[in-house]
């Protein structure tokens, strides 16, 4: 019994039956959709703070004190930009592209848990949704790159489709073990299963996740669709105004929502001692999303035939590896001790790894390395 | 029903983040593959040849400043090496080691920020320049200590150079190079073994040892081809002879051997200048040179190992107080035109960073 | 069996990023916070000494571009007069050859980098904006004596110590920062 379904309950019992069942819904919607703009907005500030000092220099520090001003004055002045189509490029699908690649992300929001029973929608297959909405963005970037009419953004476009399709299959492989190891795929049995955060069960499934989410959101390293030393910002080249803020806020709410879920699936979700369940998920969160600004802060960017042998050659053998292992840990070892589970599943980590290790090849026969 | 392909043209046009400069590339691609390449140069043309017909000997040394712009001491060291030679001029002691301790020092800021940039192409997004250019920082203040400014500097002249240093150079530069080697060390930590770096440039973009000396490649091109050719050793102007340091050379040719070979190169600057430091004699700085210098009619070839390459000044004089023919040999020119071979068969990808790996500077290409 | 490639070159590179956020950052805070230029700098201004000019022109010979331009009528003791004295600072690349070439001392460049006006008229300067006054100090760049008046610059090299040059300061942000300031 979700908040939500509490409070619908109640308000039943005052209105009539449609209103009683849709002011809730509006309701938790806005509320919902305030944290994710805030947070976004947040973050904004926070990665570039973050990169400054990996960078030895400070970040914005003049509008408002320590400059959390800045994306908001970031924000009025992509708003005030004239928006510009290109001529011979289909306005149409030049004006949707946006609209596709935003909504999917703040979708992912409805079967996030921030607390123990306040969730939007309880779905008993809520990491499954959220596998379904989060591909829909990479037929939104591949229309961007097409509207254009611009040969950088058809090449970033058609790098995305392929980034984005060979990373699905990790992802959700690295997700099954969590399901299984959980026992159901909705996202609050998720959390109530875990009593020791998943990420000790399962370092490896850990590893393909974060890996194939950090693809998935076209972060570095992983960064080619906007590689803004090749291609020259890529699928958003010839967008401005509005449009490119839903791109830039995106590409934000896309991290937010990953980190999310990997918080959600594999740290424990809003559970620790203490403080209120909505502090230690936002904690997670950020931690998270820290992790991935300081590997945007070091890390060059991959060629698009690496990441493809990254994607294909790599993660996926070693996800299909790991699901084998938890299904046969779950089928044949339930009862014994939790421990005994996580040194097994480290020694494998350990093993796969330096075995794929060996096939990491350079040079392509040119060289002697 | 078969799916048909054609290639198309990319216009890596003169306004790009990564061509390190007004340079246009007319890239054909078919996909992601390189099929052929034409590059258009001459957006950052100034005429400095022809200018340099009409100024004085002097005069034409803050021209020269603005060529190789990253490493304008090593400009002026060429030429004014090539207006002694047509005067016969002799400079004193402490100038000389004046001078190698400015074109060494110029050398190790000119590698780290092309390797900076290497990296910047290849996506880190700026951390390992900013961290290269804190050292580069350093050096700035010192030669403004020095000469007043920070990018064109205007030091050398015809008989030694124009100013002497002032007494907190010293202490200063013995500290600059005795924390550099562990700074070289920290960026080696950051970057040699990291595997995406060695994905990306092992075995790209090969430059054969033949085709190398062929198209007449310099500098850290040639060099990490394979062949062992440095002027420095092979042809030594100035005062080289006297200083011990290794020539460092590559194996294959790829883009990792050309920034394998930048960084060993500045460990082996880091070597000169602690042995020039040491041997730093007391005397004048510039040699009594007339102040419209008439050389004898001839001609003269001043070169020396820039940072980028073989720099070399080609001067005709007809007994005048200005030159009747100056003509630049740019090193990147040279080594540019070994691009499109290096490049056909590979990915845009590596073609942006082999760019950056030849390490270009518009100004001394379009002079 | 060589364990090698396995993760270890990006695990280290991260370490030193990491290790880059307890050091102080070394950005200078420009409008609040100046670095004190070098004694020799050869900043976007000249200053003309009015009493020590002869008419001479050697400057204007000596400057690659030609951007002084000097009239003189002969005056009354055997001397040139200068009616007109004008430096197109707007051509000029401040390449100091005409401060090195003058006999008498009677330029030097100026100490301020901050010469930026709306019109490229106003970049010319007369024969009274050049001379010395309270906003146009003269560097001491090939001027000996000016150059033994002026304070010491700032230099990086001796900042980044360890005695508050490196220690951590998270949260003494943004304000006060900088080179030896």
């Amino acid at each position: 019994m979700t908040l939500l379904e509490q409070f619908q309950l109640w308000l039943g019992g005052i209105w009539p039956g449609w209103a009683a069942y849709i002011v809730p819904g509006i309701v938790g919607i806005v509320i919902v959709l305030a944290f994710v703009v805030i947070t976004v907005i947040i973050f904004i500030w926070y990665e570039r703070r973050l990169l400054g000092r990996f960078q030895i220099r400070l970040g914005p520090n003049r509008l408002g004190p320590e400059g959390i001003f800045q994306p908001i004055a970031t924000a009025l002045k992509i708003l005030l930009k004239e928006d510009i189509v290109p001529a011979k490029g289909d306005k149409v699908i030049h004006w949707l592209a946006p609209v596709i690649v935003f909504v999917p992300v703040l979708m992912v929001f409805a079967v996030v848990p921030f607390g123990e029973r306040a969730i939007l929608a309880d779905l008993n297959v809520g990491i499954l949704y959220v596998v379904a909405i989060s591909s829909v963005s990479a037929v939104g970037i591949y229309m961007a790159g097409w509207a254009s009419n611009n040969k950088y953004a058809l090449i970033a476009a058609l790098r995305a489709v392929a980034q984005m399709v060979s990373y699905e299959l990790p992802v959700v492989l690295a997700i099954l073990g969590v399901v299984l190891m959980a026992g159901s795929m909705s996202m609050t049995q998720i959390v109530a299963s875990q009593n020791l955060p998943f990420i000790i069960f399962q370092p490896l499934g850990f590893i393909i996740f974060f890996l194939g989410t950090v693809a998935e959101m076209n972060r570095s390293p992983f960064d080619l669709l906007e590689a803004d030393s090749e291609i020259v910002a890529g699928y958003h080249i010839e967008y401005s105004g509005m449009k490119f803020a839903m791109f830039y806020l995106g590409e934000y709410g896309h991290a937010l929502a990953y980190a999310c879920i990997i918080s959600t699936l594999f740290l424990g979700g809003w559970q620790g001692p203490f403080l209120p369940p909505i502090i230690w998920l936002l904690i997670k969160v950020v931690a998270v999303f820290s992790v991935i600004v300081w590997m945007r802060a070091t890390l060059p960017r991959l060629r698009v035939d690496q990441l493809m042998a990254f994607a294909w050659k790599g993660l996926l053998p070693m996800a299909i590896i790991n699901l084998f292992v938890i299904a046969a840990e779950v089928l044949w070892l339930p009862e014994i001790t939790p421990w005994v589970i996580v040194a097994m599943n480290f020694v494998f980590a350990g093993v796969l790894i330096v075995l794929w290790s060996k096939l990491f090849t350079l040079g392509g026969g040119r060289v002697e390395v | 029903m078969a799916i048909i392909t054609e290639p198309f043209i990319l216009n890596v046009g003169p306004q790009h983040p990564s061509t390190h400069g007004v340079f246009r590339m007319r890239v054909t691609l078919d996909g992601e593959v390189v099929v052929d390449l034409e590059p258009v140069i001459g957006y950052l043309h100034r005429g400095i040849e022809k200018l340099g017909e009409t100024r004085t000997y002097t005069q034409i040394i803050p021209l020269t400043d603005r060529l190789d712009y990253v490493a304008s001491m090593t400009n002026n060291f060429a030429y004014v090496l090539a207006v002694e030679k047509l005067a016969g001029i002799e400079i004193p002691e402490r100038a000389e080691y004046l001078r190698i301790i400015m074109a060494e020092s110029m050398r190790i800021s000119s590698h780290l920020m092309a390797v900076g940039f290497f990296l910047n192409d290849l996506g880190a997004m700026m951390t390992p320049v900013l961290y290269m250019w804190r050292e580069r920082e350093k050096l700035l203040d010192l030669y403004e200590m020095v000469c007043g400014q920070r990018l064109t500097y205007n030091y050398m002249r015809i008989g030694g150079v124009s100013h002497d240093v002032p007494e907190e150079f010293m202490p200063a530069m013995k500290k600059w190079v005795a924390e550099m080697p562990r700074f070289i060390d920290e960026y080696d930590q950051l970057l040699a073994q990291n595997e995406i770096l060695l994905a990306r440039s092992k075995g790209v973009c090969i430059l054969p040892r033949d085709t190398a000396i062929n198209i007449a490649a310099s500098g850290p091109v040639l060099r990490a081809s394979g062949v062992k050719w440095d002027l420095r050793k092979v042809d030594p102007y100035s005062i080289y002879d006297r200083f011990d340091f290794d020539v460092p050379v590559g194996t294959v040719g790829d883009n990792y051997d050309r920034y394998w070979v930048r960084m060993q190169e500045a460990r082996q600057s880091v070597r000169i200048l602690e042995q020039a430091i040491a041997q730093f004699p007391e005397g004048e700085v510039c040699a009594e040179v007339p102040h419209l210098l008439r050389p004898p009619v001839g001609e003269a070839y001043g070169h020396i190992e820039a940072p980028k390459g073989e720099l070399g000044f080609y001067l005709v004089s007809d007994n005048s107080i200005a030159p009747y023919r100056f003509h630049i040999r740019p090193p990147t020119l040279i080594n540019l035109t070994a691009l499109k071979d290096m490049v056909i068969g590979w990915k845009v990808a590596d073609l942006i960073i082999t760019f950056g790996s030849i390490d270009v500077c518009l100004g001394e290409i379009d002079r | 069996m060589k364990f090698e490639r396995y993760g270890i070159g990006i695990a280290k590179g991260m370490a030193l990023t990491f290790k880059h956020l307890f050091r102080a950052p070394i950005t200078v805070q420009y409008p609040e916070e100046k670095l004190v230029v070098s004694r020799r700098i050869r900043g976007n201004e000249l200053v003309w000494f009015l009493d020590r000019c002869t008419g001479c022109a050697t400057c204007a010979k000596a400057c690659p571009q030609g951007n002084i331009q000097i009239v003189t009528h002969v005056g009354n003791e055997n001397n040139y007069v200068v009616d007109k004295f004008e430096i197109d600072t707007g051509r000029c690349m401040f390449c100091g050859l005409c401060v090195e070439a003058c006999p008498y001392d009677a330029l030097a460049m100026g100490r301020s980098y901050e010469r930026a006006q709306h019109r490229r008229r106003q970049l010319i300067l007369s024969k009274e904006e050049l001379q010395l006054s309270d906003a146009r100090q003269p560097s001491g760049y090939a001027r000996p004596k000016i150059e033994a008046t002026l304070p010491k610059q700032n230099l990086l090299v001796y900042w980044d110590r360890d005695e508050g040059g490196q220690k951590l300061r998270w949260l003494s942000l943004s304000k006060k920062r900088g080179r030896g300031v």
